[in-house]
This record gives C-alpha cells, structure tokens and sequence, in this order.
C-alpha cells in the first residue's frame, strides 16, 4: 500500500478497517466457511455505504473518488480487504460499475444504480474453461440476430457468479470483442457453483446455451470492445495486486509477531539467524510488492504506455513471491500453521486465489517477454 | 502539483524549470547511449588504455555537468552545489536516461564518500575536496575492506599511530574498484588496540599516489584487473586529514555504510533512470534469447519474463525506500531491503541469461553475438552479493535494524581488541 496518503485517503482507509474489523472480524469469516454466498446482503450494502463501490463511477454516474484518482482509492479498500480476508464481490462489482459508468447505456443504469447502492450485485465473465483458458483467450460466440444478440458459450471461474444478478459476459464477434450485460435468470443461463479454495470467495461455471439478449444491453460497440476489455483486466489486476498484497502483510506481521513470542531451546525464534535471514527475505519480498502494485495502479490510473508491462509484472511478482512468503510463514509457525484453528490459513487463501485468476505468473510472465520481444527491432 | 513543483517566491529553482534547463543542456550537448554500453559482469573488454580514457572522458563530463549548474543538486552551494532538493534530483536523473553521464564516479566517490565528507567533514576539508569532486578533479575510493574480513569491518587491522601533527598508517586495504586511476582514498584504520573493537577505529583521508601507497591490480576468476589492494607502509597523513575524533571512527563507518546501502537512493548520486544495473538485465537475457533463435520456446519466454518482472520491480521499490527514508517514515537502515534486492535479483537475471544462453555459455566465439561472455558472467554471478556489502550482512541488518529481531550473539564486543581471537591458533 501507498506510504503516503493524504488525510481524506487516510480517513476512508480507517473508516474500511474499523467497519470491517467490526463486522467481519475472522471469527466472522469463519462462520461464512459454508454460507452459499460467502458474504451477506446487509454487509454489503452497508460497504456500498462507505464508498467500496462508487469510485470508479463518474460522478455524473453517482461515483466518485476521494482523492481524483478512484483506482488508486479503491487500493486501499482492497489491500484492507486482503490484510483481513475479508468478504464480499469487491473486484467484480467495481470492474463492472466502471464499465457501466464508462461505456454503459441508458438500459444500464439501473444495475449501475444498484451496484452503487449495494443492492444490486454484478460480476464479470471473462475467463473461459481449459484448454481455452490462457489469459485473453475468448471464445464465446456472440451472434447478431435481428434486434437481439445471441450468446453461446462457457465462463469460468466466475467470481460471485451464484449471487450476481447480472453478467457482464465478454464474447466474440467475429474479429472484434463484445461486450453485453445478461441478466443472470435469463432463459439458457446455467450457474454451477465450483469448490474453491478461499473461505468466503465463490466460484462459479456459467454456461450460456443460445442465450438471446436485446442488442440494447450490449455495453460499448458489437465488435469493438477489445480496448475497453484490455482496460477491466488492467482494474481487475490493480485490485487483485493490492488485495493480494494485504493478505501477505498479515501473514508476514502474524509471523514476526509469532517469532517474538515462541521460544525453543531456550529462546526464542526470532534470535535465530537461520530465520532471520528469511524473515530478512521475506521483508525484501513484501517491500518489492507492496512498490510494484502501487506504481501498477498508477500508471493504470495515468494511462501509461507502460501499464500493462507494470500490471503484469506486479501480478507475476506478487503471485510469486507472495505465495513463498506465505508459505514460508506457515513453516515457521510448523504444524499449527497447516491447521483450520489458526489464521494464518485464510490468507493463504486469499493470495493463492488472487495468484490464480487473472493470469497465473507463468501468464504474466510470457505476456512480459512478449511485449519485451516485440518492443525490440528484430536484428 | 507538490509544494516543490511550484514556482518559488525565494530565487529557487522550481522542479520544472530545472528540469526544463536539464533538458536543453542534456539534449544538445550529451550523446545517446544505448543501455547496453557496460555488458555482462565486471567483463574484461577494456584495454588499459581504454579504461584510462574512459575515466578521462567522465572527469571531463562531470566538468561539463559542474559548469552548467548540473552537479552536486542537493550539495549545499557553499560547497559548489545547487542546493536543490530530491526532487530536482530525480528530475535530472529522468532526463538523463537514455545519456551518457560519469557512471565511474558516482559510486564510491558520490556515495559513500561525498556523503561522509558532508556529513562528518571539517569546514576546512569540506571547502578543499566537495568542489574538486564536483569538478571532476577528485575520484575517492573506500579503503574499508581488509584481506583478513571482509563482512567484519570494524575488525580492520589497518594501524594508525599518531607522531606529532601527523599519523603513521600501516596495513593492507582491498577490492577497491579501479584504484589505479583514483585519486583519494577514504580509510578506516585502528587506532588503539586496547579498547573494544568499535571503540578504537578513526577515519582518515589520503591521497592515493604517494609514497608509501603500493597498489596491487587484482585478477579477478575473468581476468578483470579492475579490483585492486593496497599496501600501506609508514604512510604519513596530517591529523587534519583525519575525518571525525580520534577513536570514534564507527560513527562514522557506520554511516559510511549506511551510505554505502543508499547508493541508489542517496540523493548526492545521479545515475540516469533505466540505467540496467552492473550490466546485467532483461535486456540482454532477451538478447541472448534473440541471437540463440530460440526467442520463441515457451521455456526462453519464460527467462526472459522473469528477468523482465525483476527489472520493472527494481526501480518502484528504490523509490519506496528513498522516499520513506527521505520523509522519516523508516529508518534509512531500510536501504539494506534495496541492497538484498538488487543483490539477489541481479543473480538471478545472470542465471537467466546463462540459460538462455544453451551450449554457447560453455563455448562460444564472436560470432555468437549477445551468447558470447555469458558463461564468464555466471561464473562471476555471486558478485552481486557479495560487493559492496555481502547480502547475508544486508540480511542482518533487515531482520536486527529494521524488523528489531535480537542481534548476533559476538565474542569479540566488550574485550581489548588485541584479545580478539582472529584465527583458530589465537
């Protein structure tokens, strides 16, 4: 997270980390383990309340930031999400509040008002299933039929797929990207819920069988949303890093904490050079992701040349090295680690989700040599 | 906009109108240089006379950069500088990228040496050596580093014995980069044996051609002869080239190295922005990808993304930690989690390019382009850990100055220095 902040940021960051200290303290968390949704209504409309997902809507729209640069605000609320594991849809309800607000139309405005609200929540289809799931990849068929589109396809993991009343599939239109807000109880929408690995995020797979929808609700161009595509991936990194982020400052604060207080052979761990250098490591690790995602975010916000090369060396680092960090600390805590009772699971959790959607590491870092190779003039 | 971005009241220069001027100066007076200027690690390539030249030409641009109200940005004008703040800094050094600029005198005469001198010099040694060294006239080496340690500094054997006015200094000093063409030497020596290691050093300057001062060429695994040790016999220097108290010389060395971490933060250093650091980079893994014509296998996709993922991270966090440090929020013993970094990434970015490199790492000619040499630079790989301070002793200072964690257990603290057993006979 950024060093910095001014007071209005600090402020809203507080105003988060009580609200969900107090309403989603881990106690909470744990209780959400079988809970169908992971999170409930009230909870989220009273997080809608504090801003979570207003700031990257247009205040034409009803949005608006706290400092002039939503993207960065909303890292905030996601790095305090990940330092808690907190609950709730917050990446997929803001990818498409900022879609609706940027490109949306009049049919859209509604569901805008709802996500804005809280009462309303929307997620994201964009990933499709193996062996078409390379970071980008889409295939879903988007076909004009008269006055309606027709969707033919699978998504997944859809994030908050079984509570979204709405989807924002990405599908193809021939050469270009299309874009289309489908109500979820639509006829030939099939939602089937996939187990997953964090406590209180859910996974679906959506399958659109012949799904017709009026072309009113396409959101942006028929074939033309490629650039507005390229750009929810950059938000969906940007929060996916911050939060991921969060969850590997608690694992690590737990860990030093940890090795203060339990003594072997005497003294205690914390007095061990063999651990040390670790913690050493890991400190080094966490320093290089918390300045990765934030100069990501940036240069997201600032529309940068460079941001896509940021975003997805931030999420091949962070994925990473986050995931060894936090490993790292579950062997440095030994058996209790690997336990339900202690915390430190949920946030191994919380990263090793963050690490997986959006582009593995191995993803980000082929699109990294990709761009490197094609930057440079062949010999 | 910042308080610094805007136009001061006061004469100052604001951030864009220097930067404006840097511009100017920069574009029509430097020469472009490709990033890839300084390959591989500590490659021998150079002839002696190259070398000679090249440092030549870097005193004469630093000359330039001092008489166009280009150097020294955050050195206080009474010692030739400009007086500006970081800010001016980090504008000059992103409108360097991509020039030419003294790579050879910016570490260590700018850090550690310049910061030692501003901050423990004497008026009087401050008004004789900042402006020569802003000039380009004074190159500065650490003499810190002794056969017999080199992580434990502050059991330097180096003596020096006061005679009068003048003090006697006897002992050996090494990996010093290129003393043979530098001009000072900045020098941590014992001057009382019976006293507890840290309490018995002091701190000297000395010029490095004079009688007394041999200096030995190093050949380095690679054939490299940059490194250098010096021997020192009966050399005399004024008790005013002495740099803070007699015996207090930890104070200093231990802002000496404090300095010697901040190297890429320190606000006295102007090294150009995606400068790739000793030569190594993602760069010229994706080079050595390119010439072995495997730039599209998945697996050589994969080196050179990772080498391009440690690339980007690399400056974000030397701007975290600078700024942190600059604002107070962390101890500047923080520069060490920067050190560890580097450090370790850089090796591993040697690695990648070795692997990128196939068979042509093991044999190679001069028609195998980028391939040739980096077979020698994995052999060298370990020097990112180890120059400057090795990565086990940055390890140290994270875990016991930054995280607090319980210090090394030592049995050299509260005993005379010359009980200290310095071998398994002692």
């Amino acid at each position: 997270m950024l060093l910095a902040l001014s007071s209005d940021q600090a402020f809203f960051r507080e105003t988060t980390g009580r609200f969900l200290a107090d309403r989603a303290p881990v106690a909470a968390v744990r209780r959400l383990r079988d809970d169908p949704k992971g999170y409930a209504d009230d909870f989220w409309r009273r997080g809608a309340e504090l801003g979570w997902t207003s700031l990257l809507v247009s205040e034409a729209n009803g949005g608006g930031s706290i400092s002039g640069d939503g993207l960065v605000d909303l890292t905030l609320i996601a790095h305090e999400f990940g330092l808690r594991a907190a609950p709730g849809p917050l990446l997929p309800t803001n990818v498409v509040a900022a879609t609706l607000s940027d490109v949306g139309g009049p049919g859209h405005t509604d569901v805008l008002d709802g996500l804005l609200s809280g009462s309303t929540v929307a997620t994201w289809c964009h990933g499709e299933p193996p062996p078409g799931d390379h970071l980008g990849e889409i295939a879903l068929d988007m076909r004009r039929d008269g006055s309606d589109l027709v969707l033919r396809g699978v998504k997944r993991p859809v994030e908050a797929g079984g509570s979204a009343s709405h989807l924002l599939v990405t599908g193809r239109t021939g050469d270009g990207l299309t874009q289309v807000l489908v109500p979820a109880d639509a006829p030939g929408v099939r939602v089937r819920p996939l187990q997953t690995v964090d406590v209180t995020r859910r996974y679906s797979t959506i399958t659109f069988d012949d799904v017709r929808v009026p072309v009113g609700q396409v959101v942006g161009e028929i074939g033309g949303a490629d650039e507005q595509v390229a750009h929810q991936l950059r938000r969906a990194l940007v929060i996916s890093n911050a939060e991921a982020v969060g969850a590997m400052q608690t694992a690590f604060d737990m860990t030093v904490e940890w090795a203060f207080d339990r003594y072997s052979f005497g003294r205690a761990l914390a007095s061990y050079q063999a651990l040390k250098h670790r913690f050493a490591d890991m400190k080094t690790w966490l320093e290089a992701s918390h300045a990765i995602s934030d100069t990501a975010a940036a240069a997201v916000s600032a529309g940068a040349s460079d941001a896509d090369e940021l975003c997805s060396a931030a999420k091949a680092y962070i994925g990473e090295y986050g995931a060894e960090l936090i490993q790292d600390c579950v062997q440095i805590h030994g058996g209790i680690g690997v336990t339900f009772e202690h915390d430190l699971h949920l946030y191994l959790r919380r990263h090793t989700v963050d690490r997986s959607t959006y582009g593995t590491p191995a993803e980000h870092r082929r699109r990294l040599a990709v761009i490197a190779r094609d930057q440079e003039p062949a010999a | 906009m910042s308080t610094a971005d805007r136009v001061s009241t006061d004469g100052v220069e604001d951030v864009e109108t220097f930067r404006q001027r840097a511009r100017t100066w920069i574009r029509s007076n430097l020469r472009q240089v490709e990033p890839a200027t300084l390959v591989g690690v500590l490659r021998n390539e150079r002839s002696d006379e190259e070398e000679l030249e090249a440092v030549s030409h870097e005193r004469a641009l630093q000359r330039a950069f001092y008489d166009n109200g280009l150097a020294g940005v955050c050195v206080p004008p009474e010692y030739g500088g400009l007086g500006l703040t970081p800010a001016h800094q980090r504008a000059l050094r992103e409108e360097l990228a991509g020039y030419d600029y003294p790579s050879r005198l910016q570490a260590p005469t700018f850090s550690p040496c310049l910061s030692v001198l501003l901050e423990f010099g004497t008026e009087e040694q401050k008004l004789r050596h900042v402006p020569a060294i802003l000039k380009g006239e004074e190159i500065w080496m650490q003499f810190l580093s002794e056969p017999s340690g080199g992580s434990d500094v502050a059991g330097a054997l180096t003596t020096a014995v006061r005679d009068g006015d003048e003090w006697v200094l006897n002992g050996s000093k090494v990996w010093t980069t290129g003393a043979w063409w530098s001009d000072w030497g900045l020098c941590l020596a014992r001057t009382n044996w019976d006293v507890p290691k840290h309490r018995g050093l002091t701190v000297f300057m000395l010029p490095i051609r004079q009688k007394g001062v041999e200096v030995h060429r190093i050949e380095m695994l690679n054939g490299s002869k940059e490194f250098c040790q010096e021997f020192l016999t009966d050399v005399r220097i004024p008790d005013g080239d002495r740099i803070g108290d007699v015996d207090d010389g930890w104070t200093v060395g231990t802002r000496w190295m404090v300095h010697e971490r901040m190297l890429h933060s320190s606000p006295y250093v102007t090294i150009p922005d995606r400068t790739p650091n000793n030569g190594v980079g993602a760069w010229l893994t994706l080079a050595a990808a390119r010439d072995s014509g495997h730039l599209d296998d998945p697996h050589v996709l994969d080196l050179v993304g990772e080498a391009r993922m440690l690339d980007l991270v690399r400056e974000p966090l030397q701007h975290r930690i600078g700024e942190a440090i600059a604002s107070g929020a962390v101890s500047d013993q923080s520069a060490a989690i920067i050190r560890l970094f580097v450090g370790t990434t850089q090796a591993r970015i040697t690695t990648l390019t070795f692997e990128a490199s196939g068979a042509a790492a093991a044999a190679w000619d001069e028609g195998d382009g980028a391939l040739a040499g980096c077979g020698d630079d994995f052999l060298m790989r370990q020097v990112a850990c180890i120059g400057g301070g090795t990565t086990e002793m940055a390890r140290n200072v994270v875990s016991e100055r930054v995280l607090g964690m319980p210090r090394e257990r030592t049995l050299d603290r509260d005993v005379p220095f010359r009980d200290v057993p310095r071998s398994p006979s002692s």
